[in-house]
């Protein structure tokens, strides 16, 4: 039996090495043999598709998961989730978790003094609609300090985790702030050596989509990995 | 052909991933009263073989017959015969670096070259200190002849190739991952 399979591209240059001594905890973590190369197989390009059972009702908007509004600065943050060829990836679930507005997670781990708030958990879900957009509503997260070079601060991030349609799209990454004076000295976020790269990662201020009296909005496009060309494909051109 | 737009790069999952990251159901690739399940678990250990509290172990298979309920697999998607079969597991790790996901054998694959392969479940680690999830492979160990034609087990190198096949335990089956040193796991890139 043969068959033909998609094939996802490379994206490795875009990529942060995973022994990056400028963030400790790489140290013990990373692998220190090379890594083999996976071809794609039928495992590699299908994945998890997971559905709308998964979200919750009040899952895309952080601010209204307790009795009262947590304290902060509300936005909007939304965008769109593409592959590498621009086509839009419909129905797949973003995860979100952050930093309440003044910069502490709700996480026994955390133990910066700044202070909880009863009204943030700091987690969502969504699902792409048809064109692939996503929306949340949430509190900007504050910065807050960390352990590891002197005076370290993380620059005000949230997480996002997505699935895409395959395996091998599957991407965590963090959303950053436009013009954030700590990116110089983050160790993480310039772990990523190419500027442009970088740049990938810092949501724009999008006045359009702020909502008067009331939200800041923040766009934001994700792009998972594209597929390569394949023949079919090229006798179209 | 479309312009490439550049892939968003990969951050670390931090050390607060499981605010986000976890479900209650997470480990359940099948349903708990799913007969002939198995639990495949163990410990993700770091460099210094400490165990790794913060790490999230993530799993994707096939069913028992070889299939995937997904567009992709050019035989066409198929639901699974076992009701709530997800595919899909995952698992936070606790404090002594334990994950595990309830699951079934999933079938042998055919290959787009012909090599078919034995059933395996391929593997996500995500946590702190990991600028990206690193990658790798869960093969059975009543598979002998299987694994040894497997495609991708006979291009790691043979030393290290124990590395990739669970251990038979008294609860299910055994696999550590360990992310450096001595017996490193290996890791793909994909």
């Amino acid at each position: 039996m043969t068959f033909v399979l998609p094939r996802y591209a490379d994206d490795t240059a875009g990529q942060p090495s995973l022994d990056h001594p400028d963030y400790r905890s790489t140290a013990l973590r990373h692998p220190t043999q090379p890594l083999v190369v996976l071809p794609q197989r039928l495992t590699e390009v299908t994945g998890p598709l997971l559905g709308e059972e998964r979200v919750g009702e009040l899952d895309h908007d952080l601010t209204r998961q307790h009795a009262g509004d947590p304290l902060g600065q509300r936005i909007v943050v939304h965008g769109r989730v593409l592959d590498g060829d621009g086509r839009p990836v419909p129905a797949t679930l973003v995860e979100i978790w952050q930093a309440n507005a003044a910069g502490r997670y709700r996480h026994v781990v955390d133990e910066t003094r700044a202070p909880i708030d009863p009204n943030f958990t700091g987690a969502g879900r969504v699902m792409t609609d048809a064109e692939g957009n996503y929306r949340f509503v949430t509190v900007k997260p504050g910065a807050y300090p960390w352990k590891n070079h002197p005076n370290a601060w993380r620059p005000a991030h949230i997480h996002l985790s997505l699935f895409g349609r395959a395996f091998t799209q599957r991407l965590v990454t963090q959303m950053y702030f436009p013009d954030d004076p700590l990116f110089g000295q983050d160790p993480i976020f310039n772990a990523v050596r190419d500027p442009a790269a970088r740049q990938r990662m810092i949501s724009r201020y999008d006045h359009d989509r702020t909502e008067p009296g009331w939200a800041l909005a923040y766009a934001f496009d994700i792009v998972l990995r594209g597929r390569d060309a394949t023949p079919l494909d090229d006798d179209d051109d | 052909m479309t312009d490439r737009l550049g892939t968003t790069p990969s951050q670390t999952v931090g050390p607060f991933l499981s605010i986000g990251l976890t479900w209650a159901d997470g480990p359940y690739v099948v349903p708990e009263e799913t007969g002939g399940a198995v639990r495949i678990g163990g410990r993700v250990l770091d460099g210094a073989g400490a165990p790794v509290p913060d790490a999230l172990v993530e799993t994707w298979q096939a069913d028992p017959d070889g299939r995937f309920d997904h567009p992709d697999d050019p035989r066409g998607a198929l639901r699974p015969a076992i009701a709530g079969f997800r595919g899909f597991g995952r698992s936070a790790t606790d404090e002594l670096g334990r994950w595990w996901v309830l699951t079934v054998k999933p079938g042998a694959l055919p290959g787009p070259d012909g090599a078919g392969e034995a059933p395996h479940l391929d593997v996500s680690v995500l946590a702190r200190g990991l600028m990206h999830r690193v990658v790798t492979r869960i093969y059975f160990p009543d598979e002998t002849a299987a694994n040894a034609a497997d495609p991708v087990l006979c291009a790691v190198p043979e030393d290290r190739r124990h590395t990739l096949v669970a251990s038979e335990a008294d609860d299910g089956l055994r696999f550590d991952i360990r992310l450096q040193g001595d017996h490193e796991t290996v890791f793909f890139t994909v």
